[in-house]
């Protein structure tokens, strides 16, 4: 009993020092759920890591907490696709040294039937126009991410308060929204990323695509140092320097999913 | 679709051999019964998943699994070290307001876990008051917010075995001029079913909880990752099966666990 109550206690210390070993050059990075679940950071940090001996801490979340996180100084980096509100966190002095990236489009997924007649539209507003009209069901995403706020964005363009029982908010990421969207024969707005990991589970399909509102761009910002001292910016501009740089974007541009290119890197231009 | 697609893309970045795309070959025989075909499949999909998890002996697996020991074994520990004697502190002393105390204590084994998690991230960010250590997104971090989840749970529970006891316990104790610490110790080995009863519920808590692990740790891949945040995550991007194999793997570690604890107080009658 004492031998199994030791035994007990050493495991208990090694846990306690293992937990304040690992302290290495770490750089933390808020970014969105679709960057990591696409698996390009899989690709993209490997050799960024390797070349500067560090780690890359990756905090996959909502845009909006992403900013969030950047905005209380609990990261050192911010990797999201948000123009607007990018560009208010720059404004505000949270964040410095804002690039572009790259960028993919969001789509319109529905059902075959495709009861609202969305197939025929041209734009993305009249999409949800006609969706609005007849009352399909519509999935929003309803928890401020990137892709929220471009649903958002268009149904104020369209002129559209979307109200009433066929507006539904699901306030979760965009793999339930796409798989709720599929169950319940509703319309939704997707990135094409996500929409690429799921075809194979949903048959829900593409009814609009290429529409220039649609367009998606990815920015990278740091954390300014003078706000938060702590941050490390040294290390921040040296990754935004490197996914913005020849070999980052290289590694963007040819990242495929099912032999689909995903993400079009925007930097060089 | 590839099958080669979830090896890229699940948060383990590691192959799993023998995966099939159970939502794909459905047969046509109308929604509810194809609805049933698929949770059957998925079921069974995810035992066998769970299984070549855990004999795959894969570090990344594994390091998911100590992460998640660590922070739960430490934070239990802990919480144990200091609610215990809080515990009979309280059974044993007469004071005023202790039944108001012990109102608060069970309305504190409610706590919502991600209300704790948003608490301890207003206090461990950088902003907050105790951001100088650096502890958001680290393991410990994560330790120190299942700490507070635990607390009231071995304070409760341990109050609640020493009330059970034979009140005559102590006085005799008393009689026979025992120090307050042999009177503890007494206690101590009276209840200590019970009591182990208590650590075990605090550690079922813990490792089971996601809410703390997620705003406090980040779900950091290889980093603060744990058991549960795998399982939202895996989750959330569609992958039902490999969510339910982590969850199985939860339950034989905590079984393991509970062997242990069983032994030590197997060994002490």
């Amino acid at each position: 009993m004492k031998k199994t109550l030791s035994i007990l206690c050493i495991l208990v210390l090694s846990f306690a020092f293992a937990a304040t070993v690992f302290a290495e050059n770490r750089l933390r990075m808020s970014t969105t759920t679709s960057t990591e679940q696409s698996g390009l950071l899989g690709v993209l940090l490997p050799p960024f890591e390797k070349a500067n001996n560090v780690k890359v801490d990756v905090i996959a979340v909502g845009t909006g907490k992403a900013l969030k996180l950047g905005e209380n100084g609990d990261v050192d980096v911010v990797f999201v696709h948000a123009r607007a509100a990018e560009d208010k966190f720059v404004s505000e002095g949270f964040g410095v040294d804002r690039r572009d990236v790259m960028h993919n489009d969001f789509i319109l997924v529905g059902p075959k039937s495709d009861p609202a007649g969305v197939k025929e539209a041209k734009t993305a507003q009249e999409a949800l126009k006609k969706i609005a009209e007849s009352k399909a069901e519509f999935i929003s995403r309803g928890d401020d991410s990137g892709t929220h706020k471009k649903e958002k964005q268009i149904w104020k363009a369209a002129g559209i308060k979307p109200e009433g029982k066929w507006y539904v908010e699901a306030g979760q990421g965009m793999g339930p929204v796409l798989q709720m969207a599929f169950d319940k024969k509703g319309y939704t707005l997707a990135d094409r990323g996500t929409y690429l990991a799921y075809e194979g589970k949903i048959d829900s399909v593409i009814l609009l695509e290429g529409d220039k509102t649609l367009f998606n761009p990815y920015g990278i910002i740091a954390v300014n140092q003078e706000k938060h001292p702590k941050a490390n910016y040294e290390l921040a501009k040296k990754f935004i320097d490197f996914v913005t740089g020849p070999v980052g974007q290289k590694i963007i541009a040819e990242y495929k999913i099912n032999g689909k290119q995903l993400f079009f890197p925007d930097a060089q231009k | 679709m590839p099958s080669t697609k979830s090896t890229e893309n699940n948060c383990f970045s590691r192959t799993h051999k023998s995966r099939e795309q159970p939502f794909k070959e459905s047969p046509p025989l109308g929604r509810r019964l194809r609805y049933r075909h698929t949770i059957m499949n998925f079921i069974l999909q995810g035992f066998r998943d769970a299984w070549s998890l855990i004999f795959s002996f894969d570090p990344a697996v594994y390091f998911i699994v100590w992460t998640s020991l660590k922070v739960a074994v430490l934070a239990t520990f802990a919480s144990s070290l200091l609610g215990i004697p809080l515990g009979i502190l309280i059974a044993v002393r007469r004071f005023r307001g202790k039944s108001i105390l012990q109102v608060l204590l069970n309305t504190m084994m409610a706590f919502p876990t991600v209300v704790i998690g948003l608490i301890f991230y207003g206090l461990l960010s950088r902003r907050g008051p105790l951001g100088n250590f650096d502890l958001l997104f680290t393991p410990t971090g994560v330790s120190v917010g299942l700490f507070f989840l635990a607390l009231p749970t071995v304070v409760n529970l341990t109050f609640s075995a020493i009330q059970g006891l034979d009140p005559r316990l102590i006085v005799t104790c008393k009689l026979l001029g025992a120090t307050t610490y042999q009177q503890a110790l007494k206690i101590l080995k009276e209840a200590r079913y019970a009591i182990t009863a208590a650590v075990v519920v605090a550690f079922g808590r813990v490792i089971s909880e996601v809410g703390i692990a997620m705003m406090l740790g980040g779900n950091i891949k290889g980093w603060t990752r744990t058991m549960t945040t795998a399982i939202a995550l895996e989750t959330s991007k569609g992958e039902f099966e490999f969510g339910l194999a982590l969850g199985i793997m939860l339950l034989a570690v905590a079984l393991g666990v509970n062997g242990m604890l069983f032994m030590l107080q197997r060994g002490r009658t």
